[in-house]
């Protein structure tokens, strides 16, 4: 029997075991929209903003170990969908997305909502396609999902012109894919290992350094046997939060920018430095000449050869998935003779620097200081919730003080930095946890980015709990303006916000002002109780507070701004 | 330093822009490009000639072979090869200059592709450097119009890129 591209894509996406695909309809995917109304096993959600039908696949792709999928129209769908697959992209996100596109025959006569979606695309998908013949769509949406998840993950977006949704042919979905250009290596070479090993054991102040790729692996359980085997400091990146339970004795903490003195301090004077799964951001090392100032050996283990010695030089190059190369080398450090160094004087420093408390902060009786916010959040959820954050200093503030000890429980865009990538993250988080507790740590700025998807969570039931830090700043900006463009607040004022409480209740919700230190926690246990509804929490903290410690960018690890510095 | 890399890669549409939009994304300089399918008609080749410090051409190798449609890259530059490029050069040849581009050509070993009473087209092959030495060695107000391939390279004896 004779399918059309409509039926196939549908069908495909069964195949896949796709329980969600967030979109928004128009001309070019009429056809597979009605293909969707016509069977259950696929829901489609829809948001209000094809962004956020991006952002919320992506949201659901990071808390699950599944492929994101969106759906979205020719022209405007598709570039309003940039972002998210931008977003996507830099944190190396599995995901599909699925674009209409005008007719085969008018492609290349700038017709009606003609966008060359393939080229506008091309720089930040892990790949692409345009399907010219229904004859490929299968094969197509196979390789897409195996090239989104394989290997480094990232999205993949399969453009599909309407003629081909309409035109049959015999489907039959592939049970396996050959690209013979592409072969991702996922095991380590066992010499490599073996030396790495080595370098471990023997080393006096060693450090792990742990990043996104153990989340993406799944490698939580490997690291932490790891870690406690070398009896080494464990720091996470802010996309590895959770990767290392944050509350065990051998964290350290997030590292970087705003990471903690003993984090930076301990990468600063390590002897060896063991990478996992993490790319050496300019936001994470600093200063990279500053950085190689000091001698110390680099094991670096990542599965895309290309973030190996990209930006800093490394020793020993494991190129493998985190869960697979770290089982191996477990394994060799078990059969060793020899034990790990005594490493009593480098605890007895690494503590030193801790006794700095860095992310000590002054609370007020008068005002609300985000920090309380958030530790008095991770309090009442037991630190078990699904965080999602936008971008800006409340997201630096979630990282910082809501101490994650499970992995993919804290959802935000390192790489990109979108803000708007909150509201509609919780949402994909929310739907593929039903039944779980989600907040969306926000700013007033962030949130107005995408507030039309608080529709979308009426529609769809989502009980999200909005957690706003209302400083009525850009608060980031304005941190960096008081820091280094001399106090000149330039348009960093966020004047003329809307009232979020009767903004929430419009959009049929429950909405809460919180004014004062001492009804932070009574406001949050009354949202929480709410379990059935979003509650959307406008807390009105100290509007100058500042993110500590703090590297300013181009300077070394070491040369940190903490807060009593000030 | 200048770097040689040869890459074979699906023979697919927009393969070609996601190799350029990689170097200029990425600030990667392109001295030249070229490409044209192989005897396996799924497959085109690539030659790039690129300048870059260590560092750079190792990145560049490694973003050339994360790239899906790229099947294998290898660098000619790491050992013995050999570099070819075409040029076509017209020149205005009259009088007693027709006779000394005829010679100019025959030493740098050109042919006459095509005559008219006023010019001469001369073909000419060889390294990068060949050809600019012959556009050095003849009257630079002679030259009408230049046209070059960009470099195409091998590997010597048994080093091959195949699949
Ligand atoms: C306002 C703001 C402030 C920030 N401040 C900080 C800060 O202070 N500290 C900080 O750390 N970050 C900070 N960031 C985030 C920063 O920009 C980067 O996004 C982040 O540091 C990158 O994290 P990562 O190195 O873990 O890499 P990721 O982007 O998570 O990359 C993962 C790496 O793992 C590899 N990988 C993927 N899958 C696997 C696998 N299965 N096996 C092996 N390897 C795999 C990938 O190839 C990649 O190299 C900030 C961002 C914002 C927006
Ligand atoms: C889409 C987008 N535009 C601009 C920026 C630059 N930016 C980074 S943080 C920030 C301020 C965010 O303000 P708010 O959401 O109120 O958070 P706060 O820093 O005050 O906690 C801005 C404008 C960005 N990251 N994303
Ligand atoms: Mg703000």
């Amino acid at each position: 029997m004779e399918l059309t591209g409509a039926e196939i894509t549908i069908r495909c996406l069964q195949e896949e075991g796709v329980e969600y695909v967030f979109g928004y309809p128009g001309g070019a995917v009429l056809f597979i929209y009605d293909e969707l109304f016509k069977q259950e096993a696929v829901k489609h959600v829809l948001v209000r903003h094809e962004q956020a039908a991006v952002h919320a696949a992506d949201g659901y792709a990071r808390s699950t170990e599944k492929v994101g999928v969106a759906l979205v129209t020719s022209g405007p769908g598709v570039t309003n969908a940039v972002t998210g697959i931008a977003t996507a992209y830099m944190d190396s996100i599995p995901m599909v997305v699925i674009s209409g596109q005008v007719p085969t025959s008018f492609i290349g006569e700038d017709a009606f909502q003609e966008v060359d979606a393939v080229g506008i695309t091309r720089p930040c998908v892990k790949h692409n396609f345009l399907v010219k013949d229904v004859k490929d769509l299968a094969s197509t949406l196979k390789k897409a999902f195996y090239l989104a998840k394989s290997g480094r993950p990232g999205p993949v977006l399969v453009d599909i012109p309407k003629d081909v949704s309409n035109h049959k042919t015999a489907f039959e979905y592939p049970s396996t894919v050959n690209i013979r250009s592409y072969h991702p290596q996922v095991t380590g070479d066992a010499n490599l290992i073996k030396q790495a090993a080595q370098m471990l054991l023997e080393a006096k102040r060693p450090m792990v350094y742990a990043g996104g790729g153990v989340i993406l692996s799944d490698a939580a359980k490997q690291l932490t046997e790891l870690v406690r085997l070398i009896d080494a400091p464990c720091t996470n990146t802010l996309m590895g939060l959770g990767g290392y339970p944050a509350s065990d004795k051998q964290s350290v903490g997030m590292l970087g920018m705003h990471g903690t003195y003993e984090a930076n301090m301990g990468m600063q004077n390590c002897d060896v430095l063991f990478a996992v799964g993490a790319r050496f951001d300019d936001r994470v090392i600093g200063n990279v000449a500053h950085f190689n100032s000091v001698p110390r050996k680099i094991i670096h283990l990542d599965i895309d050869p290309a973030s190996i010695s990209k930006r800093v030089k490394v020793d020993v190059p494991l190129v493998g998935d985190v869960a697979n190369v770290l089982t191996d080398l477990i394994k060799v450090l078990k059969s060793s003779k020899q034990k790990p160094e005594a490493r009593k004087d480098w605890w007895k420093q690494i503590d030193e620097w801790r006794s700095a408390n860095s992310l000590s902060y002054k609370n007020s009786i008068e005002l609300i200081k985000p920090q309380f916010v958030i530790e008095t959040l991770h309090k009442i959820t037991h630190g078990d919730a699904f965080i999602t954050s936008d971008v800006g200093q409340h997201q630096m503030w979630a990282a910082q003080y809501y101490k994650f000890d499970k992995p993919r429980r804290w959802i935000n865009s390192g790489g990109l930095g979108t803000m708007g990538f909150g509201l509609p993250a919780a949402m994909g988080v929310q739907l593929a946890h039903p039944g779980e507790t989600v907040a969306c740590v926000t700013g007033e700025g962030s949130i107005q980015m995408n507030i039309q998807e608080l529709s979308t969570c009426k529609q769809f039931n989502l009980p999200i709990k909005v957690i706003a830090l209302n400083n009525r700043y850009l608060g980031m900006v304005r941190q960096w303006q008081e820091f280094f463009h001399g106090n000149r607040y330039s348009q960093s004022y966020m004047d003329a916000l809307p009232d979020f409480v009767k903004l929430a209740e419009a959009y049929g919700h429950v909405g809460i002002l919180v004014e004062k230190p001492s009804d932070v926690e009574g406001a949050l246990k009354e949202a929480f109780a709410r379990k059935d509804e979003l509650v959307f929490l406008d807390f009105r903290t100290d509007s100058t507070e500042n993110v500590y410690p703090m590297v300013p960018g181009g300077k070394g690890l070491s040369e940190v701004i903490l807060a009593e510095d000030l | 330093m200048r770097h040689i890399i040869s890459l074979l890669m699906a023979n697919e549409a927009g393969a070609l822009s996601r190799v350029s939009g990689l170097f200029s994304a990425r600030g990667y300089n392109i001295e030249s490009l070229t490409v044209a399918p192989t005897e396996d008609a799924t497959l085109s080749r690539m030659t790039i000639v690129t300048r870059g410090s260590d560092e750079v051409i190792e990145q560049i190798n490694k973003q050339l072979n994360k790239l899906v449609d790229v099947v294998s890259v290898m660098d000619l530059s790491d050992g013995d090869h050999i570099e070819r490029e075409l040029m076509l050069v017209k020149v205005h040849a009259e009088g007693a200059d027709r006779e000394e581009l005829k010679r100019m050509s025959d030493i740098f070993r050109g042919n006459v592709i095509d005559v008219s009473d006023k010019t001469y087209t001369i073909e000419l092959t060889g390294a990068g450097s060949k050809l600019d030495s012959f556009l050095q060695a003849i009257d630079r107000k002679l030259i009408l119009e230049t046209v070059r391939t960009g470099a195409s390279g091998i590997g010597r004896g048994l080093r091959i890129l195949k699949i």
